[in-house]
Order: C-alpha cells, then structure tokens, then sequence
C-alpha cells in the first residue's frame, strides 16, 4: 500500500511540472536513467525508494504525509477509491472503469486498461455536486474553473461521501497562505523562483510610451499607498495636477480611485482610468473637475475629451441614491460624456453559467443550441465590451484623450481600457506586450482576482468571468485579424488555466499591495519565467509582425462567434480532426530546424572550400592550379549569395522577439561558432545524422511510444534530432545539436537523448 | 427573338453605382452603363477604377424606387440582388431610362431558351486541353466505381482486367483510366466479372468482396423512355434484365429505379432511387424487389434511408423487403427543395442585416433552420455511411423523387469514406456523377435564388446544392488538410451552378443537354477549372492524402457558419484570404528548406570526403 501511495505521491510531483491540470499521461513511465545515482540507504515508510528519486522530493513527501492527516480526519492520509466509473457527457454509454486518487493537491483517475489519466487540480475545481444515488453507486458531479466537467461513480455511498467531504475542504482554501502557489515546486532544473518576477516593471512600460514627458509626470505621493491602496506605487498624471488636486479627487472617486494615466498613444491621446465620482444627485468637487481638465489640456489636438461611464445609464442612475453616480457635464467642462452598457459582474456569471448549460445539453439540436446561447446573452456581453473597447480606441485613434471609469473601477474598466490599447498598439498584440498589459491593467491598477476567479472562500456574488471575458475579446480578435498577434489560442488558455490554479503567485491578491505583502515575490514562481520556457508553443505561426497599427474590430453581431475551444475545451469529439494551429506551429517548427541545419551546412561547406582553395593555393605554388578548383570557387559565391539572404531573414525573424530569455541564447551561438571552426570533417555525418529533415506526419499518429493515447489535448511534440512524434513527458530533455548552426537547445526524446549523450563522453 | 428587341437602352451615360461591398468613402462611383445580350456593364472610364460585369444570369431579383418630382418620375434606384449574393444598385437621373433600364434588365435575367443563354455564345480564349464533358464518361466512372480502382487518391497500382457486358452486343474489354492525375495514361482494364475490391475492411464476419453481387451496364434508357431525369448508361446487377427494370422503373416515382451509387472497398454498395409509386392498386414489384434481393448478396439485412421523413413518402412494404430495415433520417422538417431554398432566403436575409443585435441575429439564424438542414443532412450521411463501412451492408437511399435530398446524401457519404472524392477530380467526377447524370435539375432549382421574393418562386426552385456545398465546407473545417482543393472551389461551384459561361449545369437532365446538343455547343466548367494555372489557385497547400474515412462530429456546436460564401459581401474576408497566402507561404517554404537541406548534404558530405583526402594527403607531405 505505502509504495503505491509513495509513487502516486512521486508522480504528483512529477506531474506539476506540467502545465495544465487535466491532461492525461502515463502513469509507470518514469525512465531511471535520467535521474539521480541510486542512493542505496534511502527507506520511505520501510520501503526502498527507487534509485532515481532524489532527496529532495523524499523529504517533501515525508513533510507532506506528515501534514496531511490534519486535512483527513486522522485516518487515511490519500484516499484510494477503485472502481471508479468516469463518464463525461459523449461518452455516457461506455464509462471507463478506473481507480481515483485524492491527493493534497489533484484528484487523479487512473485508467489501468488504456494507461490514461485525467488530472484534476483541487484549485480548479469551481463546484462537486453529490448527484442522487444510481444503481450503479454515487455520482459525484465536479466542474472545473477550466470548463471540464466530470461524473465520477463511486460504488459505495460511504466512500463518495468521504471523497467529497474531503474535496469540500481542499478545492477552495479559507486563507491565501494556504493557497498552492505556496507549496509548488517545478523539477529542479526548470527554472529559478526569481525568473519572471523582474520581467514587467511599470517605469518601463511608461516609458515605452515616453512617458514621463512635458505633459506627464510621475506622482510620488502613493508611495506608501497613501492616496489610494489598489493602485501601483508609481502613477502618472498630468504635469498640471497639483498635490490638493490629486487628494481631493482621489477622495472623491470611489475606493479613492483617482483618474490616472494608463496608456499614452503617439498622438497625444491618452487612456486614463478611475472609479466613479462620490458625486450623488449634486455634490461636486472642483479640484476632480480640475483634475479632468488637467488631462485634458495634455491633448493639444482637440479642445474636448471623452467621459466613458462602461455602466448601463439605469446602473449609473442607481449609484447616485447610493451617494456615487458619474460626471455631470454641466460641471465639468469640455467633456463628453458616454454611457456604453457593459452589465455588471453578476449579469456577467449568470450569463456564463448559461453558456455551460447551453455546452451540457444531453443531444441537443441545432436549433436548441442556438437557442440557449441565445438566451445566455453571452455573445452579446462580449459584443458590447468589444464595443466599449472600439470607442475607445478610435477615439483615441483619432486623437481625442478618454477617461475611463465603471464603478469601482477595476472590472468593466480594467477590460475595456486592455482591449482598447490590444487594438491600438501592436507592442501589446506580441506576448511579451500582452503579459506586460495584463501586468499593468489588471495586476498592477488591481482586479479583484481572489474574489472574481474564486481563489479562497469568498461570497458566491463576487465570483464572476470578467478575465475570462477579457480573453474571449481578444479571442475574437484574434480570429478575425489572426496575422496581427504574436501568440496563438494556446496561449490564451494557459493564461486562462493559471489566473484560476494559483500554481504561481502572479496572479494570487487583488492589487500591488497585496502581492508585497505576500511576498509573493520570494515565496511564489512567476507564471512568465515558466511561460518564458514555453514561448514557442504560443507562438501563431501566421503571425505577420508588421500589419497595421492599429486594428479595427468588426462589431456585426456576425462576427462575433462562440469560443469553442474554450467553452468546450474538453468535450472530446467536437472539434476539428485535424487541428490546423497545432499542425502549422509545426510546420513553422521544423522550418525552423531546417533553416538553422541549412545555416549549419551552408557554413560547413563554406568553411571547406576555404580549405580547399587554401590548399590548392599551395598546390598552385607547387604546380600548376587544376581548373576543378577554381569552377567550385565560383559556385562557392553563388551559394555565398543565397546564405547571406537566409542569414538576413533569420535575423529579421530574431530581431522582433527580444524576450529576456532569448538572451541566454546568445552566448550558445557564438560559442558554437568558435567550436565549429575545429571540428573536422569526419565530423560531418554525424552532425547530419543529428537533424531530421522529414518530420513523421502528425496526423494518425495516436499513441505515444510510451503507449500514452493522445487525444486532442494532448500535445505532440517532434523530436528534433529524429523526427518522431512524443507525448509531452517522453520529449522533456533539450539539447544543443551539432547539425545546428546557433546552437540553440532543442526538444529531443530519450532515446535521442540517449544516444547523444554516448557519442560526446 | 433578337436581343435587340429587350434591349431598350444600350448604353447610358452618368449611372450611378452604389455597391457597398466595394464601397470607398462615398460609397458610389458614376460610369456609362452598358446592357448587352449576356451582360451587363458599368465603366467609370477611368483606368483606376473597376469595371463592373455582370451577368444577366446572375441576377435574381430586380428591384425598382422610381424617385418622384411632382409626380413625374425623374429617375430612381434599381437594386440588382444577385444570385451570388450580391446586392448593388444603380442610380439613374432619367425617368425613361429608368424604366427602360430596368424593363431591360428584367426580360434579359428572365429568358427562359436555354439557347439563348450565354454558355452558347461563349467562346474560350484558350485552347481546351481536356474536354470536360467526355472526362467523366459514365462508363468509366462506373468501371471505377465496382472495380473499387482508384481508392487511395488514384496511386492505386493494381492492374485488372474489367469486361463489360455491353447488354445487346458481346462482351468487350475497355481501356479506362485509374489514376486520378492522367486518366487516360496508365490504361488498363478491369475485370468487372471478378468483382475486383479491396476489400473485407469491414469485420470477418460480413461480406467480403465475393460476395456482393455483380453488376452490368445497362443502355435500357438510352432514348431516356424508361427514365426522363437518368443518364443513357446506368448500371445495375448482372441478373436483371432490362424487362425487369422496366417493370421496376414503373413501380418507382419518376422511373427513377435503384441504380448503383457507389461501392465501398469491403464491397458494400450503396444504390439509390426515387421513392414507391403511390399508384392504387400496384401494392408491389417482383422485378423491383428482384434488384434489392440481388443486391443483399450474402449479406442478411441491407438498410433503406429514407431521408424525406417518416410518413411523408412512400416506403417499400416491411412484407416484401424483409431483410431490409427501414432507417428515417430526413433532412428537415419539410425536405422540399423550394423549403430549402426558403431557409437559405432567411439565413441570407439574417446575414445581410449587420445593424441588427446580436440576441435578433442568433434567433434569425436559429428559425432560419439553415445550420438544421446541414446538420441533418451530415447525420444522415453519417448514419449510411456507418452502415456501409461498419455493418458491411448494402444501403439504398431514396427521399421522395430522388432528385435532392438523396443526391445529397449519396454524395456526402462518398466524400466521407472515399479518399478519391476529396480531391479536385474527383470532386468533379462525383459532381458529374451523382449531381448532372443523377439528373439534379441544375436549371429549375437554380432559375430563382434566395433574393427572389417567396411568392414568386416557382416550386420547382431549390437550394439543395448549396446546402450540400455547406456539408462539405463543413466536413472542410473539421478536416482541413484532407481535402485538395480549397474552399475556393466551392465558393466557384457555387456561382456556376447559378450562373455561368460554361454549359456543365445548363438543363434538368442528360436528356434536354442531349436534345440541346449542349455537349458540342457549351463549353464544360471541368475543362476550364482543369487548366493548370486556373487549378493552382484552388489548391489547399495544406493537402496530405488520407486514406482514412473521415468521421465529422455532428454536434450541433461543431458546425460553422460559411462567412466566406454568406458574407463575403457585406463583411471583409480579406483576413481569410490573408491566413490563406500565409499557409501556403509556410508550407512552400518548408517544403523549400528539406531540397534545400538535402542538397547541401550531399555537397558538404562530398566536400568534406575532398577535404579529408586533402588533409591526409597534407599529413603525409
């Protein structure tokens, strides 16, 4: 009992280096020759612990177990349940029989007939219903903040009961410290804890928009957070604005939430973001009005700006009972002001949960499905922020400064103010651009990520898919405009995975604040330095870096479409057979591959002509030059020619991707270039043998060679070196291969790995 | 009757087009308009800007908003609706010529001669390298088809032998062409007596090629007496006489008796017809349920998809067809062609209202019923599909007449499990097949489109090719490296089955293009589509032959809708077409890079091999 609980334990571990919670991998496929050297005396519960697990994870499970009594009653530390039905909604017919595992961290069902598994992170897990009794034992119903949705039938009520007790206390901590950011440990050779937290700082995002600048001007006095709490420390305002100026408004928004500069266009149109005014049914402040004109006179361009209320007017007018409410032009000058009627957050979460009722119909037809998204509204809320979100932007566009404010200021604007500046900027369409929005939009000016994506245990009202929506909006964008961004869908649902599994502290608190006194910094790992690892499986391999700068929404309801791929992400069968983003990313993988081989070669037989014609020289002074020569010197030029131009292009493609962790790279390529000059040619056929110029087709290709099944989640990668097709555990080593020209580490599977390592002693 | 004489005004100058799909900042250009026999002509005379040309086949509906001045008219807009779903207008400052203009272009959109059509008077510019009406001679489709040659994309290099029997002479050996690429290269003949198949994918226990039954060509319709809507040449199983089929051809609505559509690689054959004639007192056919039985072979149960709904056609008595079981997968709640066409009005009408909102959209597209009819249409196909592949037993399809919803089903479920129908050719060829020879009346369903107001079209017009289009860009989306051509052709078929300077869809069937001799005197769309440099643009860069059947998902949320037919006009596709040039740029140059790689393999390796003769050589010195 205690060895298989120590390798499920083990394979947890394993298992977290893995991006998202619910695929599936092979359970007993741990190859020892990769790992540490056996260490005979190491004993767990009075069993041997194999050979290649290291200290390290040994001490952890036994802290772990230690810990863990305290969550289950005393009694049994990891529950095991066996004969375990699963069903999800296609497969109602043929559940699959299999055991369940409840660790501290997953709930883990293991098929042992078709070696499969679906993991379930516990920080996933949105709701666990205990559906009544069947014949067949208890269901238990889980949905998952990912959109996966799972019935797992325990034979005995008894048993169900416990998992879902246990369950109860464990998907949703009571205090952010309990959070699993805070335990998560990625395999030792991954990345460091400090890597990505240094990545965005706020001052370089300024001044990426030259700000500060004559009209602009960093504001010291929130140091401390004095002014307002969920702001960043630094905040830019106008030059005007006078320190009376900026207390007296920041007392008169609500949450003291005062109008701040959050992007600054070429033009001199800016986006500034507040909350709503204290301004009830007649107060007013003058110093907020001056506040306003302040930043309206940064704008030479035009003698008016615009007041974006995102609220439905009736919200609007409701809030002023409630002492709060929105700008009166008659007071303010030179402002129009705009109501643009995104619904509030609760609107929102009733909607999206009527979207997954409209995914979870049990056969539905046509007319049924479209029906019930009709009646979700979902698409319409999406359309609206979209709306919201071009205003803005052409505003901006056209050189008229917008202040931006719902209620409080951190949901409605957060999303449209990122979405305006997604269309007008194509810095933020890159990835780098697009997690530096996220960190100044939602992170650094504060979204209530703890509340609205259900992090600990909160009021059931605060939840609601206002990031989600921010991603859906981009998503639409993307589809109609896919040339114009950097990243692809994948992207998108990674971000959407880890803003709900807290596995790092990025997007754990509500504000800047918050996170410093977390410390989540030194405690936690930053989602970008382990996404900064994987950037090229976000890359869209259609991705054409110099389209226009801005980009146009087309706001027909026509156009805007159902986000299958996020909705029903996990709902096998339903989509395309032949997934054309996975395959494409490929085929930009392997040209990849080929050109830096074709670089390599280019540069073998450069290098051997010289040879050659250095000797024939030598031979020309001995005797006379054999005419052989001298016509492969001419051809030499030729291909000289044509190098020179791949160079360029290579180049061209490396320089718009200045990522901080393209630079370690650097130094691999010169050093493969002062290495390349000695090796000899005998050298050669090795160094050819190391690329594989035909990559194996992906399509058909079922099973992994460690006989895990892919299925469409799954992600298939080529082994660089032959070709082969891996599952994501069996291609997790990446090498440097002679046949390249930069030297740049690339996935290769084990046994290539294997083999590598026996050529170069 | 002269052109001359609908012609009212040939020409007319400061004509006002407004075109929103090509609008710049004003939305309108002014030009001289021209209305000749065939087209129509608008020219701003400037080099920069566009000629429009229009054919008058193209337009649907005519509308006309005389402007009035103290109650005379002084001009007024007609809008043109065309059949390829474009809506332009022209504005005319003139009264007469308004309704001149407008007289014109509503008697030349309405000729009803088929002669008189453009495809008559159409002469390529090129020289026809392939004639497209003699590519696809039934003959040789049918050889293919039971010889099961050309499944796996045509590279198939078995060699057989096939004697036809010809039904009155003796039997002769005809050469026919296999490969999809040059059909008339590697010639060889095939033993249609054997029943050469692949064969027995199926399971152990069913059929194996063996054991389907044999089959012969029959010209029993060759003066079209037996059947006025099939082909000359048909093919039925060996044993039937042309007397039965005679007898079965007057049992059956239309005479449309159970011809052979296709036949699966394990043997199964899928067969279609028109629906039991509801005729008093004829209660059953012994020559019809002659051809089923024969075609059962050994296999103990066959399938009849009855795809027009239960109890609204006639179906074969559970008395006389026992072995055969009785499965109703009707497209629609009506399955009518003119019902289709009227769905298809709607979901055009809820595309081209982009001011309305998003929840009016949603419920215009949901009562449009169009994504309904496509998914039925694609269960349906599913199902027949199914039981040809996995149950191995033979399926005949049949709605009501055979005319629409059958064709659509036979032809779908070919795409679905023959690899061969997935590329250009041999989209043509089933086309030719299952849609011109089966005898789809091109010319009645198309003669209106979705433009035309309800009341005015007749109940012959339908949408029934459209709607199978949308299957296949359906089955496009889910598979999109498995198809060779790209949307592109269907969005081309789509224009020339309404419209077209090509005869292939001109008449309802072979026998009117035969009285017409359309064959001599039309040139065909395969001929011009087959060109090379015409070929190349609807290719899909991203084709890998897959010899796989293709199973689509038939959820409801796994269908999309076609925005690059529907809404090519109203919303930019320029972003598609962009993707697109990406694809192909991608693939190219990967493609480009593996030569490139071998190639400089070879030299460095030669090179190295000189160099290290040289070093040795240096060493030794």
């Amino acid at each position: 009992m205690d060895f298989t609980r120590f390798m499920n334990k083990f394979n947890e571990i394993e298992r977290q280096l893995s991006p998202t919670s619910a695929l599936r991998l092979s359970f007993d496929n741990i190859s020892p020759e990769t790992e540490e050297p056996p260490d005979g005396n190491k004993r767990l519960w009075g069993v041997p612990v194999p050979p290649f697990v290291s200290e390290k994870v040994v001490s952890w499970i036994e802290e772990e177990f230690h810990e863990a009594p305290l969550f289950y009653n005393g009694n049994s530390v990891l529950k095991k349940v066996e004969n375990v039905r699963m069903i999800d909604r296609y497969n109602t017919k043929n559940p699959t029989v299999g055991t369940l595992y409840l660790t501290a961290t997953h709930l883990i069902f293991v098929e042992p007939d078709s070696n499969k598994e679906t993991w379930i992170l516990h920080m996933h897990v949105a709701s666990i219903e205990k559906l009544p009794l069947s014949t067949t034992g208890s269901p238990l119903l889980i949905r998952c903040k990912t959109f996966l949705s799972v019935t797992f039938v325990i034979p005995k009520d008894s048993e169900c009961h416990d998992v879902y007790t246990s369950l109860l206390k464990l998907f949703q901590p009571v205090s952010i410290n309990k959070l699993y950011c805070f335990n998560y440990q990625p395999n030792k050779d991954d990345f460091p804890k400090n890597a990505g937290w240094d990545y965005f700082k706020l001052e370089a995002e300024f001044k990426h928009m030259l700000v500060p600048n004559e009209a602009w001007t960093l504001c010291s006095m929130n140091e401390k957070y004095e002014l307002c709490d969920t702001y960043p420390r630094q905040i830019y305002v106008p030059k005007e604005a006078t320190t009376l100026m900026l207390i007296s408004s920041s007392r008169f928004r609500s949450k003291g939430r005062l109008p701040a500069l959050t992007y600054l266009h070429n033009n001199k149109a800016s986006i500034c973001r507040c909350s709503q005014p204290l301004s009830g049914f007649s107060a007013r402040c003058l110093e907020d009005e001056q506040m306003l004109e302040a930043i309206r006179k940064t704008n030479s361009n035009t003698d008016y700006m615009y007041v974006v209320d995102t609220r439905p007017r009736i919200n609007a007018m409701a809030n002023r009972a409630a002492g709060k409410g929105y700008e009166n032009e008659a007071f303010y000058e030179n402002i129009k002001f705009h109501f643009l009627g995104i619904e509030n957050i609760h609107v929102q979460r009733a909607s999206l949960q009527k979207v997954l009722e409209a995914c979870e119909q049990k056969s539905p037809t046509m007319s049924a499905f479209i029906n019930a998204l009709e009646s979700s509204g979902w698409l319409k809320h999406i359309r609206s922020i979209l709306d919201t979100s071009s205003f803005i932007a052409n505003a901006v566009d056209k050189g008229v400064s917008v202040v931006v404010h719902c209620s409080d200021g951190w949901d409605r604007t957060a999303q449209v103010c990122s979405l305006a500046q997604l269309m007008l900027n194509p810095y933020y369409r890159t990835i780098k651009g697009f997690q530096a929005l996220i960190e100044k939009d939602w992170l650094a000016f504060g979204h209530k990520f703890s509340e609205r994506c259900g992090h600990i245990q909160t009021d059931a009202r605060e939840v609601s898919p206002i990031f989600t929506q921010f991603l859906d909006c981009t998503w639409q964008l993307m589809s109609q405009r896919s040339e114009a961004f950097e990243f692809n869908e994948r992207f998108l649902l990674i971000l959407h995975d880890h803003v709900h599994s807290c596995q790092f502290g990025t997007f754990v608190g509500n504000c800047e604040k918050d996170r410093l006194d977390l410390k989540l910094a030194e405690r936690t790992f930053s989602l970008w330095g382990f996404m900064a690892n994987h950037l090229n499986e976000y890359i869209n391999p259609l991705y054409k870096p110099n389209v226009d700068e801005a980009i146009k929404a087309n706001l027909a309801p026509q156009c805007i479409k159902f986000w299958r791929g996020m909705y029903s992400r996990f709902e096998s069968g339903i989509h395309p057979r032949e997934p054309l983003g996975d395959l494409l990313l490929d085929s930009k993988e392997h040209c990849n591959s080929l050109e830096d081989h074709v670089q390599h070669l280019t540069k073998r037989i450069a290098s051997f002509k010289n040879y050659i014609s250095k000797s024939a020289k030598k031979l020309q002074d001995a005797t006379s030059a054999p005419s052989k020569v001298s016509k492969e010197l001419s051809s030499n030029e030729i291909n000289d020619n044509k190098y020179n131009y791949d160079k360029k292009l290579s180049e061209l493609s490396a320089a718009d991707d200045d990522h901080p962790l393209k630079a370690s790279n650097m130094s691999f390529a010169s050093l493969s270039l002062s290495a390349e000059q000695s090796s000899p040619p005998q050298a050669l056929p090795e160094e050819i043998n190391s690329v594989a110029v035909d990559w194996k087709p992906m399509r058909n290709v079922t099973t992994c060679s460690c006989s895990t099944p892919f299925d469409q989640f799954s992600k298939k990668t080529h082994c660089w070196r032959c070709g082969d097709i891996f599952c994501e555990r069996c291609i997790d080593k990446n090498v440097a291969l002679p046949g390249h020209d930069s030297g740049k580490p690339v996935p290769v599977c084990r046994g290539c790995f294997r083999q590598m390592q026996k050529q170069s002693p | 009757m002269e052109f001359a004489d609908l012609i009212k005004t040939p020409k007319l100058d400061g004509v006002l087009l407004h075109d929103p799909s090509n609008a710049g900042a004003s939305g309108a250009t002014v030009g001289t308009l021209c209305i000749t026999g065939h087209h129509l002509l608008l020219s701003a005379r400037q080099e920069t800007s566009q000629e429009l040309w229009l054919l008058h086949q193209n337009i649907d509906c005519v509308e006309k908003k005389p402007s009035l001045s103290q109650n005379v008219v002084v001009g007024g807009l007609i809008t043109l609706k065309c059949k390829d779903l474009r809506i332009i207008s022209l504005e005319i400052k003139c009264g007469k010529e308004f309704f001149n203009v407008a007289a014109s272009l509503e008697a030349l959109s309405a000729i009803q001669n088929t002669e008189l059509l453009y495809p008559f008077f159409y002469r390529p510019m090129y020289s026809i390298l392939e004639d497209g009406y003699t590519m696809f001679r039934p003959e040789l489709e049918f050889a293919k088809l039971i010889s099961g040659v050309g499944m796996g994309g045509g590279s198939s290099p078995n060699v057989a032998n096939i004697t036809i029997c010809m039904p009155s002479t003796s039997t002769s050996t005809l050469t026919v062409g296999a490969g999809i690429p040059h059909p008339l290269q590697n010639g060889f003949a095939i033993d249609a007596l054997a029943g050469g198949g692949v064969g027995g994918v199926g399971g152990g226990a069913l059929q194996g090629p063996q054991a389907s039954c044999e089959w012969r060509i029959t010209n029993v319709n060759r003066d079209f007496s037996v059947c006025a809507t099939y082909g000359a040449t048909l093919i039925v199983p060996k044993a039937i006489t042309d007397e039965q089929i005679v007898l079965s051809a007057a049992f059956r609505d239309g005479g449309r008796f159970p011809v052979l559509s296709y036949r699966h690689e394990n043997g199964a054959t899928l067969m279609r017809s028109s629906q039991p004639q509801s005729i008093q007192g004829i209660k059953r056919c012994r020559a019809d349920e002659a051809i089923l039985n024969l075609v059962l072979g050994r296999s103990r149960k066959g399938f009849i998809v009855d795809t027009w709904g239960k109890g609204k056609s006639n179906t074969e008595t559970d008395l006389h067809y026992s072995q055969w079981k009785k499965v109703n997968r009707s497209i629609g709640n009506v399955s009518s062609p003119a019902s289709i066409l009227d769905s298809f009005a709607r979901l055009i009408e809820a595309c081209n209202d982009l001011g309305c909102s998003t929840d009016k959209w949603l419920s215009r597209l949901e009562s449009s019923g169009w994504l309904s009819l496509v998914l039925n249409s694609l269960n349906a196909s599913c199902v027949v599909a199914q039981c040809l592949d996995q149950e191995g037993s033979p399926v005949l399809v049949h709605g009501a007449k055979g005319l629409d919803s059958t064709l659509i089903v036979t032809s779908l479920v070919q795409i679905i499990l023959n690899p061969d129908c997935r590329t250009v050719r041999g989209l043509q060829a089933l086309i030719e097949r299952e849609w011109i020879q089966a005898g789809h009346p091109f010319a009645s369903r198309h003669r209106f489109s979705c433009y035309t107001p309800n009341q005015t079209r007749n109940k012959t017009s339908g949408a029934t090719f459209v709607l199978f289009l949308d299957c296949i860009y359906q089955l496009y989306t889910q598979f999109p490296c498995s198809f060779e051509f790209s949307t592109q052709l269907l969005i081309l078929l789509f224009e020339h089955s309404h419209f077209s300077q090509y005869g292939t869809f001109l008449c309802d069937s072979e026998r009117e293009r035969n009285e017409l001799n359309v064959h001599t005197r039309t040139t065909s769309l395969w001929s011009y589509l087959n060109r090379p440099d015409v070929l190349q643009t609807l290719l899909n860069p991203l084709y890998e032959p897959n010899a796989n059947v293709i199973w689509p998902s038939v959820a409801p949320i796994s269908l999309e809708l076609w925005s690059d037919l529907y809404l090519r006009w109203v919303i930019d596709q320029r972003s598609s077409a962009t993707v697109m040039s990406q694809i192909q740029e991608l693939v190219t140059r990967e493609k480009e890079l593996r030569t490139q790689a071998l190639k400089l393999r070879k030299q460095a390796l030669e090179l190295g091999q000189e160099v290290s003769t040289l070093m040795k050589s240096g060493n030794d010195t």
